[in-house]
């Protein structure tokens, strides 16, 4: 397009949340000058989602010590101003192309095209809605995603419900079950459709447990009542297949619904750049290098793999800023010829990222750290990887649930053992 | 004052004929019982522009129907409405059904629909090709189209407004009573009067004439529900015409249709409700929604939904609409029954309108110095990048995305509360420029759009309304005001 201001970077990272931000200072660390690097951030500061959750229990595996959300962004925010990375706030990244083509609009800059020597894709998730999960009723105020609500509360600091029933025990509804408690709401019953909570178990404790709110497991919103504003809500017991089971259908009168049922990997950049997506995770398909189906388009983050914790989305992004690096510096061979073996969810889990691993033909293939999440939850189980038949590696774990993802290791020394094998390899629960 | 004209109801029939009547030298007025207009089963529909060939000749379904699609390119265009003139597939499954198309296409030439043309169940696939394998055989119709009802209807809403058509809403007109050789609408003791009242209260048509004194007025209106479901852009099959299954005594049946803003809508079934406002929707009505569509495009799937709703039909007990001056009430002009295909047949209906309305006496003069078309609307996500460019270097707010999903800016946002009509709420922002209409359903957005509202309005955040009076985004019942802390 020629009629579009043009911009070069060697590395363009999308979002700048906490995914986006570790690439950025990571892609530095290894080699790449602050101001080749541009971040792009849509809202108004970086820091994405953790600037509205003001709570504690971030950071506990990567710094040691428990922050709140801003707190944890905070610090990442500083060190990337202080090398001098560059950023661009209150941007939006509105389309990628194939050969790594950026266009962006913000008012500062207008409407640009940037060309990028490797991209980090890190525009994080969005919330599943009432209208997706198609819950039956009116259409009124006072239905709102989780996540929204707590941009009213910690951000916009008004609160938009009294008395508050919330659908889905995702980490994000229980957590906002405390912060609306604690603003003086009364949070009626959490309601869950499936058999377990798919929230962290530490989460359950300290904002259910402790605040008397009941949880009902396999129990749903049936209807919706109310013109105006939400008057009330139908819940009902649902069976094994998760059909509302009827005769058990309760009306609860409330003000508000908050819906936490599911966060979807926002790929709409990624689908239309012609990225290959994992129909589970609803992420790109990587490589242990985090590199998707584009050579020199990296992802990293909850746009790659919805997590529970952020340590972990710091560490992922690191790898991702790492191998873009050594994608623009001609360091790492990547793809070249290289064979590729799947690595495949078996018994009791729902899918393994990467979903790939590339063997080099004259590099080690190095470390593999494989993320995972059961279909269901197990008790003394072991999670054991292997290749061909052979047991690479098996950890045994007391409990494995969906809500939890899991990871292990795999050393340099156990993937060069990939190179002679054949075939694929495969994650699986295996019961003691 | 006395108003040349009132119109009751700010529907697609009752906006229309505002937007005509504006260009003559009149003062018209148009009361609303919503505090939008476009509120009844013109927001909630299948936005079709039917080609003609359902209605029974003779009728004035068939008649309004044919020369509205005719004439809706056009008027489109004049209003700076997306209107996609895509053609239309009603699909026959099986030999037995074979009549009905023949029965089909000579209603159509008899009513003058042009190109009409059966064809075989490859021809049709070839047409569009996301249809079923099942399909036997087709009418293909090249003249349907599809539009933004609701868009179309705001947009003759805001010119009737620009040429000085009083808009009165949260005005729900219990009746017309005569006065003085004056007929006056009455609104819980709230009263506009006027020389000549159109009656277009959709499903409460037949209601307003009886408790204006015609009890034996000749058309029930029966309220049907419709439940839609609307899919996301770019997932599932890519539609591209309008397919319908044979219709049936129940009405025209499950479509699938794309949407002019690139969405792909699947519905209606057909249920009678007790009442004109029960939009609400139901498992099993999406169920057979997804039924029917699937039976069709069978790539059509409730995971590509990104949401729901339902619109209630004003279907008349005669079968056609009913357009007639009250036998009763000198002055009052009924626009009754306007069920599908009424969003197609509002451009020749609302003419029809102006021309009664002339012969029961009104005066028309046209007004030189009325502008019939829209102040032009920006698109920011249509535009060319050097135009984008110099719209954003004029007014940066054109360069803050606040809706991702549909890439409006906020310069749209600004403009959609400024312009007549302006929007007060969060759902007429959608309404207007499709902030919270994707796929995140204003999750991201709604935030931001009420800040942006709140500002304008000069309101506080948590008094901005999702659909008017009642649904603050805090509570209104509430003890305190809902400030947190300080």
């Amino acid at each position: 397009m020629a009629d579009t201001p043009t911009i070069n970077k060697k590395i363009i990272v999308i979002g700048g949340g906490p995914a986006g931000l570790a690439a950025a200072l990571e892609a530095h660390r290894s080699g790449i000058e602050p101001d080749e690097i541009l971040i792009i951030e849509r809202d108004k500061e970086l820091g994405g989602i953790l600037n509205q959750c003001i709570h504690a229990g971030f950071g506990l595996h990567f710094f040691g010590e428990e922050l709140t959300g801003p707190e944890y962004s905070g610090r990442f925010i500083e060190m990337v101003k202080e090398a001098g990375i560059g950023y661009l706030t209150g941007a939006m990244a509105l389309g990628v192309s194939a050969d790594r083509e950026v266009t962006f609009v913000s008012p500062e800059t207008g409407y640009v095209t940037a060309k990028a020597g490797a991209i980090v894709l890190a525009m994080g998730c969005r919330e599943r809605t009432r209208g997706a999960i198609g819950i039956p009723g009116t259409r009124p105020q006072g239905v709102f995603t989780a996540g929204t609500a707590q941009r009213y509360v910690n951000i916009e600091g008004i609160l938009p419900g009294r008395r508050i029933v919330i659908l889905g025990s995702g980490d994000i509804g229980l957590i906002m079950a405390r912060r609306l408690t604690l603003e003086g709401a009364k949070v009626l019953c959490v309601c869950e459709i499936m058999p377990y909570s798919s929230g962290l178990a530490r989460n359950i404790a300290q904002c259910l447990n402790d605040f008397g709110i009941p949880l009902y497991l396999s129990h749903t919103v049936t209807e919706i009542r109310g013109k105006n504003r939400v008057e009330g809500v139908v819940i009902s017991q649902v069976d094994e297949n998760r059909k509302p089971i009827p005769g058990t259908e309760r009306y609860i009168e409330c003000d508000t619904l908050l819906l936490s049922v599911g966060l979807i990997p926002e790929n709409e950049l990624s689908r239309a750049a012609g990225v290959q997506l994992d129909d589970v995770t609803g992420g790109p398909i990587v490589d242990q290098y985090l590199q998707t189906s584009i050579p020199g388009v990296f992802a990293c983050g909850n746009v790659l793999q919805v997590h529970d914790l952020v340590d972990y989305v710091t560490r992922e992004a690191f790898s991702a800023g790492r191998s873009a690096a050594n994608y623009v510096l001609g360091k790492a061979g990547l793809y070249d010829g290289a064979r590729v073996i799947p690595t495949l969810p078996g018994e009791g889990l729902r899918y393994v990222v990467p979903q790939r691993i590339v063997i080099p033909e004259n590099e080690p293939v190095g470390e593999v750290h494989l993320f995972y999440r059961s279909t269901a939850t197990y008790r003394d189980v072991k999670v054991v990887v292997s290749a061909g038949g052979e047991v690479l590696r098996t950890l045994r774990r007391k409990i494995v649930t969906p809500g939890e993802m899991e990871n292990c290791i795999l050393t340099a020394e156990i993937t060069e053992k990939l190179r002679a094998g054949a075939g694929e390899l495969r994650v699986d629960i295996v019961r003691e | 004052m006395t108003y040349d004209v009132l119109i009751v109801g700010g529907g697609i029939t009752g906006c229309m004929t505002a937007y005509r009547l504006s260009g003559y030298k009149l003062r018209v007025a148009l009361a609303e019982a919503a505090d939008d207009v476009a509120m009844g089963a013109t927001k909630a529909n299948s936005a079709i522009v039917h080609a003609g060939y359902d209605a029974v000749p003779g009728t004035l379904k068939a008649k309004f129907n044919v020369a509205g699609c005719a004439e809706m390119p056009e008027l489109a265009r004049l209003l700076d409405v997306p209107y996609k003139n895509c053609g239309s597939l009603v699909c026959a499954f099986s030999e037995e059904e074979m009549p009905v198309l023949q029965e089909l296409i000579e209603r159509g030439e008899k009513n003058g629909v042009p190109g009409l043309e059966i064809v075989s169940g490859e021809r049709a696939r070839e047409i569009e090709p996301t249809l079923s394998d099942n399909v036997y055989a087709a009418l293909w119709a090249p003249t349907a189209g599809i539009v933004c009802p609701y868009e179309l209807c705001i947009a003759a809403g805001e010119v009737a407004a620009q040429n000085g058509c009083d808009f009165y809403f949260d005005f729900p007109v219990e009746r017309i009573k005569m006065a003085e050789g004056r007929l006056v609408a009455v609104s819980h003791g709230r009263e506009i009067a006027a020389r000549f009242v159109v009656n277009a209260a959709g499903v409460y048509a037949a209601e307003l004439a009886r408790a204006s004194g015609e009890e034996d007025f000749p058309v029930d209106i029966i309220p049907r529900r419709g439940e839609y479901a609307l899919l996301d852009k770019g997932k599932g099959p890519r539609v591209r015409r309008v397919v319908f299954a044979c219709p049936s005594e129940r009405g025209k049946g499950i479509l699938v249709s794309p949407t002019v803003d690139g969405n792909v809508i699947v519905g209606p079934n057909a249920h009678r409700v007790d009442s004109g406002d029960d939009t609400s929707v139901t498992s099993e009505g999406l169920e057979e929604v997804f039924a029917g569509g699937k039976k069709l495009v069978p790539g059509v799937s409730s995971r590509d939904m990104i949401t729901s709703f339902a619109g209630v039909r004003a279907t008349p007990s005669t079968g056609d609409f009913y357009v007639k001056p009250s036998e009763r009430i000198p002055g009052l002009l009924h626009l009754v029954g306007i069920e599908s295909p009424g969003l197609a047949s509002s451009p020749a209906l609302s003419h029809a309108a102006v021309k009664l309305l002339g012969e029961m006496g009104l005066a028309l003069e046209e007004n030189p110095d009325a502008k019939m078309t829209r102040p032009p609307k920006i698109r920011f996500r249509l535009l060319r990048a050097s135009e984008k460019n110099e719209l954003i270097k004029r007014d940066p707010s054109y360069g803050r995305i606040v809706c991702r999903c549909e890439t409006i800016t906020e310069g749209e946002i600004l403009d959609a509360i400024r312009r007549p009509l302006g929007a007060r709420d969060l759902d007429m922002v959608k309404r207007r420029v499709r902030a919270g209409m994707g796929r995140c359903q204003g999750g991201f957005c709604s935030p931001r759009v009420a800040e942006i509202l709140s500002k304008e309005l000069g309101i506080p955040l948590g008094d901005v309304t999702k659909k008017g009076r009642g649904s603050e985004i805090v509570p209104r019942d509430s003890e305190s005001d809902g400030e947190l802390g300080g």
